[in-house]
């Protein structure tokens, strides 16, 4: 079912030539929009808010919806409408249940770097049909459909619970790894970029297509793995 | 990270999802024996002096009690004082008039000492059995609830939905004899599931079946706030958590491992948990991690500790796991009875 040829890793050397020049701006913070308000939105939206990020959240209706969500569990972040948190945003994060995604506008996104951190599990979500089709991986379909959006695959191969606790300071010997997955050089940078601000080391893959390697049933998929561990897990897996 | 004290009496229960159990050769019980077996482990519930007994809604080979009123009814007709319930049951899947009826019906024989606790769906394999779409989860479980609320308020309903036929001025029987019976939100990790459970008035029961409980302080933070945004009076918290007691701490662990791993891996694929290992179930088991397994002293601590940091008033221990035999969940029910639940009381007094 994988193709050994597209999981390569990108080399761990190379991580930085991928980063944006500096430490973000100190004048201002890079801004996440994160898309969806459930089990794991309002996670993302916390750790990312503690990394010092401009941190604005939406579900699928209107920001009073969500406002006592946002001002309890993810206090430091702005509830929005979905446009608006868009619009302001350098990074989008999807965090919504894939059978919502079937009417998510690609409009929304459009031109926006897309962090996907949703995952298609037929026994847990149904069988989706636009997610049943074994020539793509999941986050490649979501690329399909916003076709204007630059789409990179992390966050979702970590369990939301432990995505807090989990977290460690650059250089500890327990950091977690997590995988970031992409076609975009520069996007992938960016995004890995937050994973490691946010706690993790970032594990490169060279390709949304390589992000297969981190979807449910994968070796690395709810696993708490070391960066070794990690990349040892995916080069196994993927020979 | 302590919330405010709890204003509500310490209250302890046992909650089971009536796990296939092996006998003392190491062969699974059938599902008739497994089902009387709960009935007898609900009635020594009773007699250790426990304050709930409440069994899940499952649908498999390993969880076979799929009509666990029927099997509560039975232990209400051999006890007196101990409160029965759903733990939980999927309300998303079922009738709310039926499920009404029913813990009303067991309301009525167990002279008012039924609960319940809704859950939206984490025991998912009810949806394909009663014919309906998991993606709909949400939205069935939006309407029943709001259904379910009105029935409980008593008297004739009207209601308009389009997950079931509309009630016009119905009459749903039997009524209950005083009020309506306690009801809890069983929230597994959904903020939207607090707030909604703040909504209609219902307690929130936090099911923590993995991490640190700590993180779900948040939740009741978020529940109190709620409830005060919606005009009410504060409500009981609870926390449901999975575990083991033994006489000592080796024991309950060398017990309850082997069957932990042989459960998570015979779901893990249909639930998406990972498969655990030693080192994970040692951190789970300890003070940070979320299973109680352990002597009574070890459990009591915990479960004391786990109740101060989520300001909750409510613990409901669930006990039993995969192929655990009768003769060692009779034994966890004994001890937490009368051993861990008056040292959690100490412990907090």
């Amino acid at each position: 079912m994988w193709e050994p040829a597209s999981a390569r890793l990108v080399p761990n050397e190379t991580l930085r030539s991928f980063m944006p020049s500096a430490a973000p701006s100190p004048l201002r913070s890079p801004r996440l929009a994160v898309l969806g308000a459930g089990h794991v939105g309002p996670v993302i939206a916390r750790v990312a808010v503690d990394a010092g990020y401009d941190v604005a959240i939406a579900g699928s209706a209107e920001p009073e919806r969500i406002e006592l969500i946002t001002q309890v569990l993810v206090p430091g972040a702005q509830a929005r409408w979905a446009a608006d948190a868009v619009a302001d945003a350098d990074l989008v994060v999807l965090a919504i249940p894939v059978h919502r995604f079937e009417s998510f506008g690609s409009g929304l996104v459009a031109r926006k770097i897309v962090v996907d951190a949703m995952n298609y599990w037929p026994s847990a979500d149904g069988v989706r049909e636009l997610f049943e089709d074994d020539r793509y991986g999941s986050s490649e379909i979501v690329q399909q459909r916003l076709d204007r959006s630059t789409v990179v695959k992390t966050l979702n191969h970590i369990a939301y619970q432990d995505l807090e606790d989990d977290r460690r300071p650059a250089g500890s010997p327990d950091r977690r790894a997590l995988g970031v997955a992409g076609d975009d050089r520069d996007a992938v940078g960016i995004v890995a970029e937050v994973i490691e601000r946010i706690g993790y080391d970032a594990v490169l893959l060279e390709s949304l297509r390589a992000g297969r390697l981190l979807e449910p049933g994968g070796p690395v998929f709810g696993a708490s793995l070391h960066r070794s561990e990690f990349e040892r897990a995916l080069q196994a897996d993927a020979a | 990270m302590a919330s405010a004290p709890s204003v509500f009496p310490l209250t302890f229960g046992l909650d089971t999802f009536g796990d296939v159990t092996h006998d003392e050769n190491d062969r699974p019980l059938s599902h008739a024996q497994t089902i009387r077996n709960v009935v007898e482990q609900g009635v020594l519930a009773d007699e250790a002096g426990i304050d709930f007994f409440g069994i899940g809604e499952h649908h498999t080979d390993l969880f076979p009690v799929s009509a666990g009123d029927v099997v509560l009814a039975a232990i209400a007709a051999r006890t007196t004082r101990i409160h029965l319930g759903s733990a939980v049951i999927v309300l998303s899947s079922d009738d709310p008039v039926r499920v009404f009826q029913r813990y009303s019906t067991l309301n009525a024989i167990s002279g008012g000492r039924a609960e319940v606790i809704l859950g939206r769906g984490s025991s998912i394999e009810s949806f394909p059995l009663f014919g309906y779409d998991l993606a709909d989860y949400e939205d069935l479980f939006e309407e029943k609830i709001d259904l379910f609320a009105e029935l409980l308020k008593g008297g004739p309903v009207t209601w308009h939905g389009k997950t079931r036929s509309s009630l016009e001025n119905q009459d749903v029987v039997p009524h209950t004899e005083t009020g309506p019976f306690p009801v809890w939100v069983g929230v597994g990790g959904s903020p939207q599931s607090v707030i909604r459970a703040a909504r209609y008035g219902f307690s929130l029961m936090l099911a923590i079946i993995g991490g640190s409980p700590a993180r779900f302080a948040p939740f009741s933070q978020l529940f109190r706030e709620a409830l005060e945004k919606f005009g009410r009076d504060p409500l009981p918290i609870g926390v449901h958590g999975p575990g083991h007691v033994a006489a000592t701490d080796v024991q309950a662990s060398d017990e309850f491992w082997p069957r932990y791993l042989e459960v998570i891996r015979a779901v893990s694929g249909s639930r998406g948990f990972a498969i655990p290992t030693k080192e994970s179930f040692l951190y789970e088991i300890g003070p940070r991690g979320a299973l109680y397994v352990g002597s009574p002293e070890t459990v009591a601590r915990k479960i004391a500790n786990n109740l101060t940091t989520l300001g909750a008033n409510r613990f409901d221990l669930k006990y039993g796991m995969g192929g655990l035999s009768h003769q060692a969940l009779l034994t966890n029910i004994e001890l937490y009875g009368t051993q861990v639940v008056p040292r959690v009381r100490e412990l907090l007094a």
